[in-house]
């Protein structure tokens, strides 16, 4: 699917990256914890969080993540955002919480990837 | 690139805002010299946890990193108490980081695996109190 199915399947709402939503995201990571996001995630993956410090930006920029999304409602700050913008990286937010996000996306075809 | 590159990079302690620029710094040099996106990856990932751990539980320390035809090697010194139980310490899972660590998005206890996982080649020196030196290789 592309990231604009995913926010359509989310209600979400674009923050950063407007014209990036026709990327193609294969996989998605649910985690507050970022070292367990850095073990398991794959290619073209998005990420979904509750996490907003500039740490989420960083290990997206390090796995080259296609999109993260804040889930449960969070708001990032200006400065993250704007280092999201530096790399090229679409910010999402969704009033869901965690669970729900992952299962609306799952249920839409996107996978955790192999085990 | 038939020379090696030698990178280096002071890692400051308590400044968690910035941990990682270094990582950053190292992924975009990779991609210029066209380094295959594969190993890219591996370095980014161990450096990444390992100047987090730094960072975390040492006051800082200094990162090596060098480039050559056929490997990057990454030599990370720290100044911080060392690791009283390196076997331990490559459990995943366990952790000795605090609460104020954890609700920052880390001590999952995963750096060490981590940085095993994503390297060829790790070798973990550590005297406590004295500091650790943790050198990872990627192949390339």
């Amino acid at each position: 699917m592309t990231v604009k199915d995913a926010m359509e399947v989310l209600g979400a709402r674009v923050l950063v990256g407007e014209e990036h939503l026709d990327r193609e995201v294969r996989s998605a990571c649910g985690s507050d914890m970022m070292s367990d996001v850095l073990a398991f995630s794959k290619d073209h993956s998005i990420l979904l969080t509750g996490l907003c410090n500039p740490q989420v930006i960083r290990t997206a920029e390090m796995l080259d993540i296609v999109c993260i999304i804040f889930v449960r409602g969070k708001k990032p700050d200006e400065t993250i955002l704007e280092m999201a913008k530096e790399r090229d990286l679409v910010v999402l937010e969704t009033g869901h919480r965690m669970f729900s996000s992952c299962g609306l996306l799952y249920q839409a075809g996107l996978d955790g990837g192999a085990f | 690139m038939a020379d090696v590159i030698t990178l280096s990079y002071e890692i400051s302690p308590d400044d968690f805002t910035r941990a990682g620029e270094a990582s950053s710094d190292v992924k975009s040099k990779l991609k210029q010299l066209g380094v295959s996106p594969e190993a890219i990856r591996k370095v980014s990932i161990a450096m990444y946890e390992g100047e987090i751990n730094m960072v975390i539980h040492a006051k800082g320390g200094k990162i090596t990193v060098e480039i050559s035809p056929e490997s990057i090697v990454m030599i990370l010194a720290d100044r911080g108490p060392g690791i009283p139980d390196v076997e331990k310490a490559m459990q995943a899972g366990w952790s000795t980081a605090p609460d104020e660590v954890r609700s920052l998005g880390f001590g999952a206890g995963m750096g060490l695996p981590n940085m095993k996982k994503y390297s060829d080649e790790m070798e973990v020196q550590t005297e406590l109190g004295v500091g650790t030196t943790v050198t990872m290789v990627v192949k390339i």
